[in-house]
């Protein structure tokens, strides 16, 4: 356990200085994602005591969320002049993305099925009628 | 009392309180999408410190455990990731398909239905960053002239929206394949959707973790270019 803990937090101070020393526009602990990802994937094996650490923190991560949402408290000035627009454009926008990266994630997959399992054979020719 | 609250525990022990409470209540209720313990927890929190008339930074602080641990969370992504590493590679042209569609439109109709809606120039800025992770959207929104602090809330709004009404919508599109859900919610709802889409599979939550981060650094490219285009800034 102490030494998954101590991987992740290895990876996140990795990817905190990462970001400010290249000026990469990502916060530290995605870039430490991306580098552990990128370092599992090149060992092609997850260390003994990092999966269960991790497991237990991704199942409890929505509990983390809880402190930065109470701020909406401190909205309450803002929302009493724009709420139509705030709560028009959340609600909207938020299930508009959704469906469109669902769709399209869908449709490129449909396409490549029709269209891939001869990959080689995909040049734009036209049949003479 | 207040020196309780000069530490950690109150806050700590409120937080947990509250997430268990909720947690069994949604079991009460038979899992209901509805009954989303991060959104009544944040609900009851709110209403706890209206009646108390605490600050919201003397909660924050006591709490501040908890938000820290969401780094180390974010990076303990990586292993679900690592485990779907084959699926995403042969998925590799459906999901740059769905994070560039999906974040153009969580962009544009951000700043399109504030505007509709009578907003100001500031809100829409304010809004347009608000379905990629909050360190990323403050920093957005900081450059591109809206109000950072007004960002992280409504970020955080804009993920409990997507935890709670994501999965449902994705069921009513019939949209099944963890891949497929787990790319929509990282790309609509970062962090927050993330966390929710992993209870489901760990397979959607790696997909989940890798549209968060992409989406994020697809929006910081997009959304300064954007808004000079629009002629927003």
């Amino acid at each position: 356990m102490f030494v998954g803990i101590a991987i992740l937090l290895a990876c996140q101070v990795s990817g905190e200085l990462l970001a400010s020393a290249l000026r990469i526009p990502l916060p530290g602990p995605v870039l430490g994602m991306a580098l552990l990802a990128l370092g599992l994937a090149s060992t092609r094996r997850i260390p003994v005591g990092l999966a269960p650490t991790a497991d237990a923190l991704l199942k409890a991560m929505p509990l983390f969320f809880i402190p930065a949402g109470v701020g909406v408290l401190t909205l309450s000035e803002t929302l009493r002049t724009a709420w139509l627009p705030i709560t028009g454009a959340l609600l909207g926008s938020t299930l508009l993305a959704l469906l469109v990266t669902a769709l399209f994630m869908k449709g490129t997959m449909r396409l490549l099925a029709r269209f891939c399992p001869a990959p080689a054979a995909a040049p734009v020719t036209k049949s003479t009628p | 009392m207040t020196a309780l609250w000069a530490g950690p525990l109150p806050g700590l022990f409120l937080t947990l309180l509250a997430y268990l409470l909720f947690s069994w209540l949604q079991v009460c209720a038979r899992g209901h999408a509805l009954a989303n313990p991060v959104a009544w927890s944040i609900v009851a929190l709110v209403v706890f410190l209206k009646l108390t008339h605490l600050p919201y930074a003397r909660y924050f602080a006591s709490a501040y455990f908890l938000h820290f641990l969401l780094g180390p969370a974010t990076v303990a992504l990586a292993i679900p990731l690592a485990r779907e590493l084959p699926r995403l590679r042969a998925l590799l042209l459906p999901i740059t398909a769905g994070l560039v569609a999906g974040n153009l439109t969580a962009i544009l109709s951000a700043l399109a239905l504030a505007k509709v809606l009578g907003g100001s120039t500031k809100v829409a800025l304010s809004l347009a960053p608000k379905s990629v992770t909050t360190p990323i959207a403050m920093g957005i929104s900081e450059k591109i002239g809206g109000h950072p602090s007004l960002t992280a809330v409504l970020v955080i709004t804009t993920g409990v929206i997507g935890a709670v009404l994501g999965p449902l919508v994705l069921t009513r599109l019939r949209v099944f394949d963890p891949a497929v859900r787990g790319t929509a919610m990282g790309v609509s709802s970062h962090g927050l959707g993330t966390a929710r889409i992993y209870q489901e599979s760990s397979e959607a939550g790696a997909f989940s973790g890798l549209a968060m981060g992409l989406s994020g650094l697809l929006t910081a490219l997009f959304l300064p270019v954007l808004v000079r285009l629009l002629g927003l800034k």
